[in-house]
């Protein structure tokens, strides 16, 4: 247990340190969301709907954040390790692919906490937004349930796009359909019907509805265990797609190729 | 007429050559999909925000998404040439520079104008927006210039990856910046006074706001002042970008320095 912690530990850390210095990342993580929540800020300003303001802005655009970082980050994960050449090494390790996945994964929805900090120091510092939180506590626990979840959300993409030959392009694609199917900027309300079962399996709609009611008043409890359901699915689906992608890998000795 | 064919033949291999490895696949997801759910996207925040209608950030929108193709492909085709170690045979020819560079900007403009095509059709569609039937050669008109200037602007980032090594950082940059300056889902006036200003001086402004009030029917020639500018900006990217890479080719002769990674 212990050395699987210290494994966890140790992944998570050297790969936070190694996202941070990417400055793609850092775009991504901490540029891109402010832009993204001056945009929102200024349409929800010129609009007509109440009590749509800039701490809705800046979660909603924090949260973009962390999807982009988890959707480029574990989406391309693999192809990544074969490209740099570690990809044998993080599969011949004794410890299991899983193992040392997913705190890799978990790495890149982690430095999603840039995107937060960034989007509500943009809100403090630019236009003055009060942080004062309905339920401070739950904030973090929504947060960090969030973080979790879109983790475990990663570790399916990493180990599903790693099928597909135009992954890179996947990860292009399905980078705008998340953050308007899960309502990040927005409510579910105004999608058509057939789109909602869609959300609810997303863990980005259930991680802004949670910061969202911790921040901005309601219950956050729901949307919490949510994550956590939905972060334990995930986790059963990664395992198996990735015992999967390395047995057939090994099978046809194609780890280097695809 | 060596120059001209340098211009057509010689941009049309350096694409082909640099973007060969873009399959179907490849191209339809990151260069179409993707930019109409832009499109989708910031509709129905202006919808949830009660702010603009959905013509305007479809018009918005899919003038703004040739610059994708614009500012990628630039960067990516000088940048390219570096990557690939094919600069120095390239500069060590006699071809005429202007020539050279700027035929490599002509297939980048091409696809700015494809992206903008499909993002109006697929996002009116979608959205259920209609134009005035003799509103569309205007449009097409205003996205050509659009790709136009957006490509030049690209070709400045493409001639800082003759010096840079991560001039990808600085395009993705400047993507968000023209999303949130150039009046693509907030109305300028909206803008604080220094946002406006430096959005006088980006490409895509002026054309997308010939491109809406040519959409709410305006005639070419009630926009012509905008296109003019929209293509007097684009005309002065494209020079500042080659007398960078003149400057920069001097310089890397001088320094040694074109295949350095």
């Amino acid at each position: 247990m212990s050395r699987s912690f210290r494994l966890f530990w140790t992944g998570w850390v050297f790969n936070v340190k190694n996202l941070t210095m990417s400055g793609f990342f850092i775009l991504n993580a901490t540029i891109s969301p402010i832009f993204f929540a001056t945009i929102a800020h200024y349409m929800f300003a010129g609009g007509t709907r109440p009590g749509s303001g800039l701490l809705y802005a800046s979660l909603g655009a924090g949260m973009m954040g962390i999807w982009s970082s988890v959707l480029f980050g574990s989406g391309g994960l693999i192809q990544w390790q074969r490209w740099q050449g570690t990809l044998e090494y993080v599969i011949g390790v004794p410890p299991r692919l899983i193992q040392v996945v997913l705190p890799m994964t978990v790495a890149t929805a982690s430095i999603g906490l840039y995107s937060i900090a960034s989007t509500l120091l943009w809100g403090r510092v630019i236009f003055g937004l009060p942080l004062d939180f309905a339920h401070p506590a739950w904030f973090i626990l929504a947060l960090v349930a969030a973080i979790v979840s879109l983790g475990l959300l990663g570790l399916v993409l990493s180990s599903t796009f790693v099928l597909l030959r135009n992954a890179n392009s996947l990860s292009n694609l399905l980078e705008y359909p998340v953050w308007l199917v899960t309502g990040l900027l927005m409510s579910l309300s105004l999608l058509p019907g057939w789109t909602r079962p869609i959300s609810w399996v997303l863990a980005p709609t259930w991680g802004i509805r949670g910061l969202r009611a911790a921040a901005l008043g309601g219950d956050p409890v729901v949307p919490f265990l949510m994550c956590v359901a939905l972060g334990s699915i995930y986790l059963a689906i990664g395992h198996y797609t990735l015992g999967y992608f390395e047995v057939r890998a090994r099978k046809s000795a194609t780890l280097a190729l695809r | 007429m060596n120059a001209v064919r340098i211009f057509f033949v010689g941009g049309y291999l350096a694409y082909r050559a640099l973007f060969n490895w873009i399959h179907w696949t490849m191209y339809v997801p990151t260069m179409l999909g993707g930019p109409i759910f832009q499109i989708l996207f910031f509709a129905y925040i202006g919808r949830y925000a009660g702010s603009q209608s959905d013509k305007y950030f479809l018009v918005g929108n899919a003038v703004a998404i040739c610059a994708l193709g614009g500012i990628f492909g630039m960067a990516m085709t000088i940048g390219g040439e570096r990557w690939t170690q094919t600069l120095s045979s390239i500069l060590v020819t006699p071809a005429n520079r202007l020539a050279l560079f700027l035929g490599r900007a002509l297939p980048n403009i091409a696809n700015g104008v494809i992206v903008s095509t499909v993002g109006f059709v697929v996002g009116s569609l979608l959205l259920g927006v209609s134009f005035p039937a003799g509103s569309i050669p205007a449009i097409a008109l205003i996205v050509v210039v659009s790709s136009f200037s957006c490509t030049a602007f690209g070709t400045l980032i493409g001639a800082f990856g003759l010096r840079g090594r991560d001039i990808f950082f600085f395009a993705n940059l400047m993507i968000f910046v023209f999303l949130l300056f150039c009046g693509v889902n907030v109305p300028l006036d909206a803008l604080p006074t220094w946002m406006q200003q430096v959005a006088s001086v980006l490409p895509l402004t002026h054309g997308i706001q010939a491109a809406r009030r040519v959409a709410d029917g305006a005639s070419l020639g009630d926009v012509s002042g905008l296109v003019l500018t929209e293509l007097l900006i684009g005309l002065c990217y494209a020079a500042i970008a080659y007398a960078l890479l003149r400057l920069f080719e001097i310089d890397g002769r001088r320094r040694a320095t074109f295949e350095t990674m």
